[in-house]
């Protein structure tokens, strides 16, 4: 399907969030249940043999069948559902130290055989220009394991009526409290996924993700301006759970926000009333602010700003013709005294963390994951990288972050989760804003942007308050920061009690040519940065 | 596995609509055959070939829909796969807007398919790639490229007796040229339908000239500019001001196309009288598919004609809505221009910026279209008719909207992702601030 005609079938929700198709509608019958283990370790056995069969020095399989299930809803109408899922095989190879890849939906024993030794005569086509040979980190097998996202309720169980409802019931309350339209959608990922390799492991996973989004509008017909609001929702490495309310996860506020469970009704009837605010709140006088974020709003910059330029694949220029390359070169991480934040700046990356998108047992290429620092007090300690390319960094151990959004992608470096540490000091939104003497405070994801090296970056939020002397005194609208990675985080000056720690995170984050996407968290307490230049967005057309 | 041919897949779609017991069905068909090749720091890095086709049968009872797929396509495959569809549907909850299938409709057919690009093979594509690389290891410089090649059949049968069949083939190249020492970067792409149009090599000398041209750029201050807009420049902003001419979100008060006190600009002058915008799948430089994917027939549609905005697109429900005929959205974009090249536009520029690419586009406010980006891969300061020296990359915050209301000039339009697009002058172009990035 072209994304253009998807856009037109899933409505403005869907338009508004690029959504990829992969893979083809599915029966909701039979699907969700695993296919057995068995048989896909004989398939990926007859496939590992034809591979070493046709030369190759390395193989690994990637058995998956992936089901995505999507609902679209708009005020009283459920505008279209959508269950796909993808089955096939994917397989890696390399042959006289050359990477290829072929992958097919052909499960028999032969076409499983054949796409093996596809991959081997397209590495060995490939050899023949390859200049820098694949070295691999030694990695130990596995044997046979398996690993699941430890989720309460499977949302692919729910009935299609009970998750039409609830959306449907969130767009009531919209309109109640004064929206004039409300998209939402509910998106759901299952990945069903086997990994093999001639190295010995054998890896069943069965990954989980969720993700509601909400779009509320309110129309001034007499001044043809209209204003919106979407969701405080995040995508999570969680189940149906995520969508039953509890109080410990709500964080009360001029704002109410959400952790790891999300009052979608609540949120929207919240929606309507600030939109409806927005279409008379002042516009910002552009300037020199200090910002406070909630991380609702800081997960994005946090993604853009930190998690791509330490992208290893980036710095060294496999990303050049695509994403970009990155300032954090190789030069500033060996000097060991690159100062990318200030003194209180942590940055972790951590393909173990509950709820979070990016947490699985093995990566995609059977890397044991783990949790490791990137910026350590300030400072530029590391980078990301996965088993072809940790040599470069004079490591020995791949840092497990490998990933293919299908069987038909090949699998490549992708972002773990990334997050800013949160201190125990005691410290509450309110102590913070209490400390700002001209600032705004900013909730929720909005307009984003940033150069192909991560220099850059304009942001803008769903809801700002400006503060004053150390009280918010209202809200005002056409905000966007703009700012230099470096220097914003080297402005960094406080940052709240971890008890204000929170989740946000990407469900469709693109790199890669072909494009692939995939899912990450990121995880923040409410930051404060110190005198950053804000600009105002109204035009005239 | 080759592409299935027309009577084929006329005959396996008649099959699916003959199993179904529903009100309604759609049965879609979709082959894809494609390869890659990726290199970077002039070596190659990843290739592959995936080939996949899939059945995906909707049945409908009353306003109920339900959908089954199955990439096996013996009979009792599809009659089971027909079965499950029919068995989603009556437990799907009810569409209000969900509109019966059209009856068969007449198609014309576009040239979008050549063997010469079905065929490609990996010696194919490690050629291209080191003709690719080859330029740039010549010049001491460094290149990361990418081709990519696919040949694709969709084709469409329901139970109203419309029948299509699409087979098309493309292949798309570009590649990123830098300088080792990081100051200086150039760009390049290319996409055909048929590849014996291709040459990587030709078109890499392109982006090493800009990487070498852009080393050690200057900072120029941030502010207004006339500007040149190559192609690639251009094309995401415009690519937004077509695909925003949606008519419901028009009507409903929330588009920039909408008017104070209701109504929409449909029929009002919005860019300058020299713009003029259309699309038309038989182009034989851009062919595309001739119908939307519910099947509707897609012809040439004039979106601006002299800066007036002559249609907007809807979606079959919404045109019952309202009583109107259903334009189906933009098989591609094509904007008129003249022959000026985009030489030809430096060489009448007294101070200008020429601007190669723009990245990292996105919605600031929709309410006046406007968006934020940077520039990207080649920049240059123009003085007196010609390039003087590169400069930094700039981001910018600027309106489709306001830059259609300062033309000064359109050139020869070239194809940019199955679109033609001409290079333009443009003034007061609003860049923002500086970026460091190369």
């Amino acid at each position: 399907m072209e994304r253009r005609d998807f856009i037109k079938y899933g409505g403005m929700a869907a338009g508004a969030l690029s959504v990829p198709i992969v893979g083809h509608p599915f029966p909701l019958d039979g699907a969700i249940t695993p296919i057995p283990t068995a048989d896909k370790k004989r398939l990926a056995d007859i496939a590992l043999e034809a591979a070493r069969g046709a030369g190759a020095t390395y193989a690994d399989v990637r058995i998956g069948r992936y089901l995505n299930q999507q609902l679209f809803t708009r005020e009283d109408k459920v505008q279209n559902t959508v269950s796909t899922e993808s089955f096939g095989a994917g397989i890696r190879v390399i042959v006289r130290g050359t990477w290829g890849f072929a992958a097919s939906n052909d499960l028999t024993e032969d076409g499983i055989a054949r796409t093996a030794r596809e991959a081997a005569a397209i590495a060995l086509a490939n050899s023949a220009i390859q200049q820098e040979p694949v070295q691999l980190a030694p990695e130990p097998g596995h044997g046979e394991v398996s690993w699941r996202t430890p989720i309460q309720q499977n949302a692919f169980e729910i009935p299609m009526e009970e998750k039409a409802d609830l959306l449907l019931t969130a767009n009531a309350a919209a309109l109640e409290n004064g929206a004039n339209f409300v998209n939402s959608a509910l998106f759901m990922v299952n990945e069903q996924k086997y990994f093999a390799s001639s190295e010995g492991s054998y890896i069943d996973q069965d990954v989980h993700r969720i993700w509601p989004t909400m779009n509320v509008t309110v129309v001034d017909s007499n001044t043809g301006k209209f204003q919106s609001r979407n969701g405080l929702s995040d995508p999570m490495g969680l189940g149906w759970e995520y969508l039953v309310p509890s109080a410990d996860e709500t964080y009360d506020g001029v704002v109410t926000r959400y952790g790891k469970r999300y009052d979608i009704v609540a949120d929207a009837a919240a929606a309507a009333e600030q939109a409806r605010e927005m279409l008379s709140a002042p516009s910002v006088e552009a300037g020199q602010y200090d910002l406070v974020l909630d991380p609702s709003h800081l997960w994005l910059t946090i993604h853009e700003s930190v998690g791509h330029p330490l992208e290893l694949d980036r710095v060294l220029g496999y990303e050049a013709n695509y994403a970009g390359t990155s300032f954090a070169t190789m030069d500033k991480w060996e000097s060991g005294d690159f100062n990318y934040g200030s003194p209180l700046v942590n940055l972790v990356a951590d393909k173990t963390q509950r709820g979070s998108l990016g947490h699985v047992g093995y990566d995609d290429e059977g890397v044991r994951t783990k949790r490791w620092h990137l910026v350590k007090d300030g400072i530029l300690v590391n980078y990301q990288a996965i088993r072809d390319q940790v040599h470069m960094l004079g490591q020995t151990e791949s840092h497990g972050c490998c990933y293919a959004d299908n069987w038909s992608s090949v699998q490549f470096q992708r972002m773990p989760n990334v997050s800013l540490e949160a201190p125990s000091n005691g410290v509450s939104v309110e102590d913070m804003i209490s400390g700002v003497e001209k600032g705004i405070y900013i909730v929720g994801r909005g307009s984003y942007s940033i150069d192909q090296q991560r220099y850059n970056f304009q942001f803008g939020g769903q809801l700002y308050y400006e503060i004053r002397n150390g009280e918010i005194v209202g809200m005002v609208r056409d905000v966007a920061y703009q700012s230099n990675t470096q220097e914003f985080w080297n402005s960094c000056s406080q940052i709240c009690d971890v008890s204000d720690y929170r989740l946000g995170g990407s469900f469709f984050d693109g790199k890669g040519q072909p494009g692939q996407v995939s899912a990450v968290s990121h995880g923040c307490s409410t930051t404060r940065f110190d005198q950053v230049n804000v600009i105002n967005t109204a035009r005239n057309i | 596995m080759s592409l299935i041919s027309r009577d084929d897949a006329r005959t396996l779609l008649s099959k699916v609509v003959g199993y179904s017991q529903a009100d309604h069905v759609v049965a879609n068909l979709t082959q894809n055959n494609g390869g890659n090749i990726r290199y970077a720091r002039n070596s190659v890095s990843t290739s592959g070939r995936t080939a996949n086709m899939t059945l995906a049968v909707s049945s409908t009872f009353g306003l109920k829909t339900g959908v089954a797929t199955i990439n096996e396509f013996d009979d009792d495959a599809i009659m089971r796969t027909v079965r499950r569809a029919e068995e989603l549907a009556r437990l799907a909850p009810e569409n209000p807007e969900w509109v019966v299938p059209m009856g068969p409709q007449d198609y014309g057919e576009t040239p979008a398919y050549f063997e010469s690009t079905a065929s490609i093979s990996p010696a194919f594509r490690t050629r291209a790639a080191r003709d690719g690389i080859e330029p740039s290891a010549e010049n001491g410089l460094v290149a990361a490229g990418f081709l990519q090649d696919n040949a694709s059949v969709q084709s469409t049968m329901n139970s109203a007796g419309m029948f299509n069949y699409y087979r098309s083939s493309n292949v798309s190249f570009s590649a990123t040229i830098r300088t080792p020492d990081g100051t200086g970067s150039g760009w390049v792409s290319r996409d055909f339908n048929d590849a014996n149009l291709m040459d990587t090599g030709e078109a890499s000398q392109i982006a090493v000239r800009k990487s070498m041209l852009s080393r050690e750029p200057r900072a120029l201050e941030p502010g207004r500019y006339t500007v040149i807009l190559e192609p690639a420049a251009s094309s995401g902003l415009v690519n937004n001001l077509v695909f925003g001419l949606n008519a419901r979100t028009a009507d409903e008060g929330r588009s920039f196309m909408a008017k104070p006190g209701g109504g929409t600009k449909l029929g009002d002058r919005i860019v300058d009288e020299r713009v003029n915008i259309y699309s038309d799948p038989y182009n034989s430089e851009v062919p595309a598919r001739a119908w939307s994917a519910d099947g509707r027939p897609r012809d040439r549609t004039n979106w601006i004609e002299n800066g007036v905005v002559k249609n907007l697109f809807y979606s079959r429900y919404w045109a019952q809505q309202k009583g109107v005929e259903a334009t189906p959205g933009p098989a591609n974009i094509i904007i008129e221009g003249g022959t000026a090249s985009t030489e030809d536009l430096i060489a009448s520029t007294r101070r200008g910026v020429l601007v190669t690419r723009t990245w990292y586009i996105r919605t600031v406010d929709p309410q006046t279209l406007l968006y934020t980006g940077l520039t990207r891969d080649g920049t240059f300061f123009i003085e007196d008719g010609e390039i003087k020296y590169s400069i930094k990359n700039f981001r910018f915050n600027e309106s489709p909207i306001i830059m259609l209301n300062n033309v000064e000039e359109f050139g020869r339009p070239q194809r940019i992702n199955g679109n033609l697009i001409p290079p333009m002058k443009i003034r007061d172009f609003s860049f923002t601030s500086l970026s460091d990035a190369v």
